[in-house]
C-alpha cells in the first residue's frame, strides 16, 4: 500500500504550486484557479489522514465534502465579481485594476 | 455521548434561528413591498436583530448548568459565545439603520439579506467548537462580505474593492484550511475539545515542528481576517472602495467574530498545559501574537498619519486597533489570562459601537456632500454641530481618551499584558496610542477650527440617523463611565467559565 507520507508530499506540492500561482499570476481568474488548487491540496490531506489515521469515524470525509461545497460557493461569488470588474474596465489583470491606492 | 435532547439544544442556536427567520422575512418583504416602501426593510431588519439580541439576553442566557457542547459537539454554548454574538448582532442592526438613506443600497432587499446571512456566520463562529464548523462559519461570514463589498457593481471602485477582498480573503481561507487539515491529521479528531484531550495523552506522538507549522498557518489565516499587519494589504483598498455601510460592518463584525474564534481556538486546542517534547506550545503562539501586535501597531499608526481619505484613515486605524487587541491575545497564557479574555471581549464590544459611530458620521456627511476627504470636513462644527460632536466622540473613543469607552477598552488590555508579564508590550501600546492621538485630533481640528467655503450650507440629519448616532454616542459614553463595571463583570464571568472548562 502507498504509505501516508507520499500523499502528504503530493498535497504539500499542490499547495505550494497554488501559493506560487496566487503570488505570481496577474490574471484574476488564474488566481482563483490557484486558490482552488490550494483547496484541493487540503482535500488530499483530509482524505489521506482520514484513511490512515482515523478510518473509524467519518469526520474527515465530511470535512472534505464541506470543503467542496464551500469552494463551489466561493468560485461562484468570485467569478461573479470578476465579471462585474470586467464589465467596468474590460480587464481582469490585477495590475490594471488600481483605482484604489495611496 | 449523551442522548440528543432537542429542547435543551435549541438555546445554543437561538441567535441562528432568529437570524434565519429575519433573513426569510427580509426576502419576502423585498418581493411583497412596492419600490416606494422598500426603505422600511432597513427598519424591519434592525428591529428583528435587536429583538433577537434582547431575547438571547433575556431568556437564553447560558449558566453553569446549561453551558457545554451541543449539536454533536459542533457548537459551544457559553457566556463568551453570547457576548460576541450579541456584539455582532447589534453591530449588524446599527449597520442596517445606517444604510437607510444610502442611495443604491437602501431599497435593495437583498442587501439586508446578505448582511443578515453574514451575521449568521459570525454567530456560528463565536460558538464554533469543531474544525468543520470553524471553516464553515468563517466562510459564511466572508463570502457574503465579498458580495457586499462589490454591491455597487456598476461602480468601478466598489467592484474593485470586492475583487481585492475576494482574492485576498479566499487565499487566506485556503491557508487557514491547510492548517486545520494538518490539525485533523495529527489527532484524527475534528472537535477542538477532543483534539485538546488527545494531544495531552501519550498516544499523541508527533514532532514539534509540524504542529508549529500548523499553528503558524492558522495564525496567518486569522491575521488576514482580523487585518493584522503584515497581512493587511487588502484593508485600506477594500475599506475605501466598498460602500460605507459595508465598510462599517466588515470592520466590526468579521473582526469581533474572528477574535472570538481566535481566543477559543488558541485556548482550547493549545492550552497552557500542553507541552510537546518538553516544549511549551503556547509560548510559540503568544510570541507570534505579540510580534503581530507590534507590527500592526507600527504600520497602522504610522501609515494613518499620511492619509487624506477618511475611510482610508479609518482603515489604518482599524489595523492599529487589531494590534491593541492582539496585545490581549498575547497575554492569554500568563497570569492575566482572565483579564485578557474579558478585555478582548470588552474591547470588541466598545469598538463595534465606536467604529459604527465614526463610519455613521462619515455616511451622513457623504450622503449630504458626496465627499470623503478629510479636508472636506472643514467647518463641520458650523454646518452641523451635532454631527461634529458625534464624530468627535467616536474619534476620542478610538484614540482612548476618557470618558469615551475606548479608554477602558485599552486599559483592560494593558492591564492584562502587565499581569501576564508583558509590561514592555503594554508600554509600547501606550506609546503608540500617543502617536494615534495625533491623527485623530487632526480630524477634530479640521472639523472645529478650519474654515471652508461651504460653511453656510448646513447639513441636515434625518431622524433615523439622528436617533441612531445619538443612541450609539450615548452608549459609548456610558460604556466609558457607569456601565463599565456591570459589562466588564459580565464578560469576566464568561472568561472564568471558559477557563473552568480547560
Amino acid at each position: 500500500m502507498v504509505p501516508l507520507w507520499m500523499y502528504l508530499v503530493v498535497s504539500a506540492a499542490v499547495f505550494c504550486i497554488g501559493v506560487y500561482g496566487v503570488l505570481a499570476r496577474r490574471n484574476a481568474v488564474a488566481i482563483l484557479m490557484s486558490v482552488e488548487l490550494m483547496l484541493n491540496a487540503v482535500n488530499i490531506n483530509l482524505l489521506a489522514f482520514w484513511r490512515y489515521v482515523a478510518p473509524q469515524n467519518m469526520a474527515g470525509q465530511a470535512f472534505a465534502a464541506f470543503v467542496f461545497v464551500v469552494a463551489a460557493a466561493e468560485a461562484a461569488v468570485g467569478l461573479a465579481i470578476v465579471i462585474a470588474v470586467y464589465r467596468n474596465r474590460r480587464s481582469v489583470i490585477v495590475e490594471d485594476v488600481n483605482l484604489l491606492r495611496g | 455521548m449523551e442522548p440528543f435532547d432537542l429542547l435543551q439544544s435549541l438555546p445554543a442556536i437561538a441567535p441562528i434561528i432568529g437570524l434565519t427567520i429575519t433573513a426569510i422575512v427580509v426576502l419576502a418583504l423585498d418581493l411583497a413591498l412596492p419600490e416606494s416602501q422598500r426603505r422600511n426593510i432597513a427598519l424591519v431588519t434592525a428591529a428583528s436583530l435587536f429583538a433577537t439580541a434582547a431575547i438571547m439576553l433575556a431568556f437564553w442566557m447560558p449558566n453553569a448548568d446549561t453551558e457545554g457542547l451541543y449539536w454533536g459537539g459542533m457548537i459551544r454554548y457559553d457566556i463568551l459565545t453570547w457576548v460576541f454574538s450579541v456584539t455582532v448582532i447589534i453591530g449588524a442592526a446599527i449597520t442596517a439603520l445606517l444604510t437607510i438613506d444610502v442611495v443604491g443600497l437602501n431599497r435593495r432587499g437583498e442587501f439586508y439579506l446578505v448582511l443578515v446571512v453574514s451575521t449568521l456566520g459570525a454567530c456560528l463562529i463565536t460558538g464554533a467548537a469543531d474544525l468543520i464548523m470553524v471553516f464553515l462559519g468563517l466562510e459564511t461570514v466572508t463570502i457574503p462580505l465579498y458580495v457586499l463589498a462589490a454591491f455597487r457593481r456598476d461602480d468601478k471602485r466598489s467592484s474593485e474593492s470586492g475583487m481585492k477582498y475576494f482574492l485576498f480573503g479566499s487565499f487566506a481561507s485556503a491557508i487557514l484550511l491547510y492548517g486545520l487539515s494538518l490539525m485533523y491529521g495529527f489527532t484524527g479528531h475534528t472537535n477542538l475539545y477532543a483534539i485538546a484531550e488527545y494531544m495531552q495523552t501519550d498516544a499523541f506522538q508527533v514532532n514539534l515542528i509540524p504542529v508549529l507549522i500548523a499553528i503558524a498557518l492558522i495564525v496567518v489565516g486569522f491575521a488576514f481576517k482580523i487585518s493584522a499587519a503584515p497581512f493587511h494589504f487588502w484593508t485600506p483598498d477594500v475599506y475605501e472602495g466598498a460602500p460605507t455601510p459595508v465598510t462599517a460592518f466588515l470592520s466590526v463584525a468579521s473582526k469581533a467574530a474572528s477574535f472570538a474564534l481566535l481566543i477559543r481556538f488558541a485556548l482550547t486546542a493549545f492550552p497552557p498545559s500542553l507541552a510537546i517534547n518538553g516544549a511549551e506550545v503556547q509560548l510559540f503562539w503568544t510570541n507570534l501574537a505579540a510580534a503581530l501586535a507590534v507590527i500592526s501597531l507600527i504600520i497602522g499608526n504610522i501609515l494613518a498619519l499620511a492619509q487624506k481619505n477618511i475611510k482610508r484613515l479609518l482603515a489604518y486605524s482599524s489595523i492599529a486597533q487589531a494590534g491593541y487587541t492582539l496585545i490581549g491575545v498575547a497575554s492569554l497564557a500568563g497570569d492575566g489570562r482572565e483579564t485578557a479574555v474579558a478585555g478582548i471581549a470588552y474591547y470588541m464590544l466598545m469598538y463595534t459601537f465606536t467604529n459604527l459611530l465614526a463610519f455613521g458620521a462619515v455616511i451622513v456627511f457623504s450622503n449630504a456632500t458626496g465627499k470623503e476627504d478629510i479636508k472636506d470636513f472643514a467647518g463641520l462644527s458650523h454646518r452641523s454641530p451635532w454631527l461634529a460632536l458625534g464624530m468627535t466622540i467616536g474619534l476620542l473613543s478610538l484614540a482612548g481618551v476618557p470618558p469615551a469607552a475606548g479608554f477602558f477598552g485599552k486599559y483592560f488590555l494593558f492591564q492584562a499584558a502587565v499581569q501576564s508579564g508583558l509590561t514592555w508590550l503594554a508600554l509600547f501600546g501606550i506609546l503608540m496610542s500617543i502617536v494615534a492621538l495625533y491623527y485623530y485630533l487632526v480630524i477634530i481640528k479640521v472639523m472645529y477650527v478650519d474654515k471652508s467655503e461651504d460653511a453656510d450650507k448646513p447639513i441636515t440629519i434625518s431622524p433615523v440617523y439622528g436617533w441612531t448616532l445619538g443612541v450609539v454616542s450615548l452608549a459609548i459614553v456610558l460604556l466609558g463611565s457607569f456601565a463599565v463595571q456591570p459589562v466588564f463583570n459580565w464578560v469576566l464571568q464568561g472568561a472564568q467559565m471558559l477557563f473552568a472548562n480547560l
